[in-house]
C-alpha cells in the first residue's frame, strides 16, 4: 500500500526554516561555484560571438534573403516561452490555493525574470547595428521612422514590457516579508540591501491584509496577460500569409509550449537548487511528483495540439501548408522535427512513473530533453517556412552558424548566471510561506496544540532596556 | 496622563487570538481592539478577524489604475496612430481600432498593475521608521500584539497578557 507522504515536514520549527533558508544564501555547496564558473565561460563565448558579428556584419550569423529571421528569433520565442510558467503557474496555483507552490514558487517567479531579460537580448542581437537600437522606440523625429502599429512586432514590444514589469512587481512583493527577515538576520552591505528593500516591513496587520490583497490582484491580472503575451508573440508569426504560420492555433499552441517548457525548467532548477543549497526538506520529492505531473498534463496538451495542427494542414489541403509539413517530417530538417516529437511527446511519458518521477538524476535528464524538444519545437516553427516558402527561387537549407550557436549558447549562460547570483543574494525559498503552509495544514488538522510555535515554558519577562525610551 | 506603548509577544496564533478576543469582551476597560495592532510572521485572516472589519481599499485604486489605462492608452495611442500613419498613409489619418484593441488590452493591464503597486506601498503604510518596540521575534515565530493606552490601565493589561502565557512585554513611554 503506497503511504500518503507529506509534502513538507509540518512539524518543522520555525527558526529552522530561517536558519536553513538564510545558511543557503552563505553557504553552497561548492558545485554551485563550479555553475557559475560554467555559466561565465558561456557568457565570455557570446561576448566573443557578438564582437565578431558586431566587427564583421551580419554575414557571419548566416542571415540573408530569405533567412532574414532564424535561429535568433527561434531563441527569442524560447527564451519568452521559458518565462511563462513561473508567474503563470505561480498566480494559478496561487488562486486555487495550491500550498504546494510555496516552496517552489520564489525562484519559478525569478525565472520568468530572468528568462524575458534574456528574450529581450535577442531582438537587440538581432538587429546587427546594436547602436542605433533606440530607432525602435516609437517617438516623432524628423528621421521619418513611423512605427507599424499594424504589426505584431509593435505589439510584441507592448505586451512584453507589460509582462515584464508586472512580473518583477510580482515577484517583488511576494519578497517583502522574506526581505524583512533577512534584514533582521543579517550585517553590513546585505543589512543595508535588505533593509532598503524591504521598505520598513514590520508584519502588523494593516501590511499583511493590504499585502493579501495586492498580490491577489496581480495574480488575477498576471493570468490573462501571460496567456496575452504569447498569443501575441504567435501572432507575430500567424498574421502572416506565410505556409506554417498562418495557424488559427497558434496562440493555443504558443502558450502550450511555453508552458511545458517553463515546467521542464522549474524541474531542472528545483533539481539544481536543492541539491546547491540542501534544500531537500523543502523541496521534496512529493512536490518534485506534483511538478512532474502537471509537467505531463501540459505534455499531453501540447502534444494535441501538435496533432490538431497537422490535422488541419493535411485535411485543409492548403498546396503551400501540405507540402511543408511532408518536408519538415521528409526534407533536411527531418531529424530536428522527430526530434521534437520524440523529446516533446515520448520522452514525457517517463514522468508517468512514479519511480522515475523521484529519481532526481532521471528527472534532471528528462527536464533537459524536454527543453531540447521545445527548442527544436521553436526552430521548426521558424526555419523551414522561411527555407521552403512561396517562391523556389527561395528555397533554401538553414543551419545556424558558428556566431549563432555562441550566442544561444551563451544566452543559457547569461540566464544561469543572473539566476545564480538571485538564489544567492535573495531568498529561493519563500520563508513565510513555508511557514504558513505548516501552519495551516496543522491547523487544519485540527491540532490546536501544534500550533504553538516557540517554547512556552519560557518565564514571562519585561524588557527593561526600552522602558521609558 | 502619560500615554504608554506596549508590545506584548506570544508564542502561538491561539494564546493571541483569545487575549484579543479578551480585550472585545471589555476585559479590561478603556482598549478595545480597535486599538490593536496585530504583528505577525505570517498572514492570518482567521485571527485578524477577531480585530473586526478593517476594510482594505486597494482594489479601488486598481480599478482606478485601469479605467486610467483604457482611456489614456486609447487616446493616446489613437493620436500616435494617427501621427505616424499619417504620411504612409498619403495624408489620411489612420487609426487602426483592432491593432488600438489589442495594445489598450496591455495598457489597461500595464497601469491597473502599477496602480495596484503604488496604492500597498501608500495603503500598508510602509515608508515609515520603525517603531523603537520592534521585535525581530515578530518576523521568525512570535506573535505581537502593540497598543497604545493610558498609563493607567497598563498594569491590568499586562495581567491579562500574563494570563495568555505572554513570552515578552515590552514598553515605552510616548513623549
Amino acid at each position: 500500500m503506497m503511504v500518503n507522504e507529506k509534502d513538507i515536514n509540518e512539524q518543522i520549527a520555525w527558526a529552522k526554516i530561517n536558519t536553513d533558508v538564510l545558511r543557503s544564501m552563505e553557504n553552497p555547496r561548492k558545485s554551485y561555484w563550479v555553475a557559475v564558473a560554467v555559466c561565465l565561460a558561456m557568457v565570455a563565448t557570446a561576448v566573443l560571438a557578438e564582437y565578431i558579428q558586431y566587427t564583421v556584419g551580419m554575414g557571419v550569423a548566416n542571415l540573408n534573403n530569405p533567412h532574414m529571421w532564424d535561429m535568433y528569433i527561434a531563441t527569442f520565442v524560447f527564451w519568452i516561452g521559458m518565462s511563462h510558467s513561473g508567474t503563470l503557474l505561480s498566480a494559478i496555483l496561487h488562486l486555487l490555493h495550491a500550498d504546494w507552490r510555496k516552496p517552489i514558487y520564489r525562484f519559478a517567479e525569478a525565472m520568468t525574470t530572468f528568462s524575458l531579460l534574456t528574450a529581450g537580448l535577442f531582438p537587440i542581437i538581432h538587429l546587427g547595428r546594436v547602436w542605433n537600437m533606440y530607432w525602435v522606440l516609437p517617438y516623432v523625429s524628423d528621421r521619418g521612422i513611423w512605427p507599424n502599429f499594424r504589426s505584431p512586432l509593435v505589439w510584441d514590444a507592448f505586451a512584453i514590457t507589460t509582462y515584464l514589469s508586472a512580473s518583477m512587481l510580482f515577484l517583488f512583493i511576494g519578497m517583502i516579508p522574506d526581505l524583512a527577515i533577512c534584514r533582521d538576520n543579517t550585517t553590513g552591505w546585505r543589512k543595508k540591501l535588505y533593509t532598503a528593500l524591504s521598505l520598513g516591513w514590520e508584519g502588523n496587520d494593516r501590511q499583511w491584509r493590504n499585502f493579501r490583497k495586492v498580490y491577489l490582484l496581480m495574480a488575477c491580472f498576471l493570468i490573462p496577460l501571460a496567456v496575452s503575451v504569447h498569443s501575441i508573440v504567435s501572432a507575430d508569426f500567424a498574421m502572416s500569409i506565410m505556409p506554417g504560420w498562418h495557424i488559427t492555433s497558434f496562440p493555443p499552441y504558443f502558450v502550450a509550449g511555453a508552458l511545458y517548457s517553463g515546467c521542464a525548467a522549474i524541474i531542472t532548477l528545483f533539481i539544481m537548487l536543492r541539491y546547491f543549497f540542501r534544500f531537500e526538506e523543502y523541496m521534496t520529492l512529493p512536490i518534485m511528483e506534483k511538478t512532474a505531473k502537471l509537467t505531463f498534463a501540459i505534455a499531453m496538451v501540447w502534444t494535441y495540439l501538435n496533432l490538431i495542427e497537422f490535422a488541419s494542414v493535411w485535411y485543409g489541403h492548403d498546396m503551400y501548408n501540405k507540402e511543408l509539413l511532408i518536408a519538415k517530417a521528409t526534407g533536411p530538417y527531418a531529424p530536428i522535427f522527430w526530434g521534437m516529437l520524440f523529446c516533446g511527446s515520448v520522452v514525457p511519458f517517463a514522468l508517468a512513473f512514479r519511480k522515475l518521477r523521484r529519481h532526481m538524476p532521471t528527472m534532471f535528464v528528462v527536464s533537459i530533453l524536454l527543453n531540447v524538444g521545445m527548442f527544436f519545437e521553436r526552430w521548426m516553427i521558424v526555419a523551414p517556412t522561411l527555407s521552403l516558402s512561396h517562391e523556389p527561387w527561395q528555397w533554401d537549407v538553414m543551419w545556424g552558424s558558428i556566431v549563432e550557436w555562441a550566442l544561444v549558447f551563451g544566452s543559457f549562460g547569461w540566464f544561469g548566471l543572473l539566476f545564480l547570483v538571485f538564489v544567492k543574494v535573495f531568498p529561493s525559498v519563500s520563508m513565510y510561506e513555508v511557514k504558513e503552509m505548516v501552519f495551516h495544514r496543522n491547523m487544519t488538522a485540527g491540532e490546536r496544540d501544534v500550533l504553538r510555535m516557540t517554547d512556552h515554558a519560557k518565564p514571562v519577562k519585561q524588557t527593561p532596556g526600552v522602558e521609558g525610551a | 496622563m502619560s500615554k504608554r506603548r506596549i508590545l506584548a509577544l506570544f508564542g502561538d496564533f491561539a494564546e493571541a487570538h483569545d487575549a484579543i478576543a479578551d480585550i472585545r469582551r471589555n476585559e479590561v476597560p478603556g482598549v478595545t481592539v480597535d486599538d490593536i495592532t496585530m504583528k505577525s510572521p505570517i498572514e492570518h485572516p482567521e485571527v485578524e478577524e477577531v480585530l473586526g472589519d478593517r476594510p482594505v481599499h486597494i482594489q479601488k485604486f486598481t480599478l482606478l489604475g485601469a479605467v486610467f489605462g483604457l482611456v489614456f492608452g486609447f487616446l493616446f495611442l489613437a493620436s500616435a496612430q494617427a501621427t505616424f500613419l499619417v504620411q504612409p498613409q498619403g495624408g489620411k489619418a489612420v487609426i487602426p481600432l483592432p491593432a488600438n484593441f489589442v495594445l489598450v488590452y496591455e495598457m489597461i493591464i500595464f497601469f491597473a498593475v502599477w496602480m495596484t503597486f503604488l496604492s500597498f506601498l501608500f495603503l500598508s503604510g510602509l515608508f515609515k521608521k520603525r517603531s523603537r518596540l520592534y521585535s525581530e521575534k515578530v518576523s521568525l515565530d512570535q506573535v505581537g500584539l502593540m497598543l497604545e493606552i493610558d498609563e493607567d490601565i497598563a498594569e491590568p493589561l499586562r495581567d491579562l497578557f500574563k494570563k495568555h502565557k505572554v513570552l515578552e512585554i515590552r514598553e515605552e513611554v510616548m513623549q
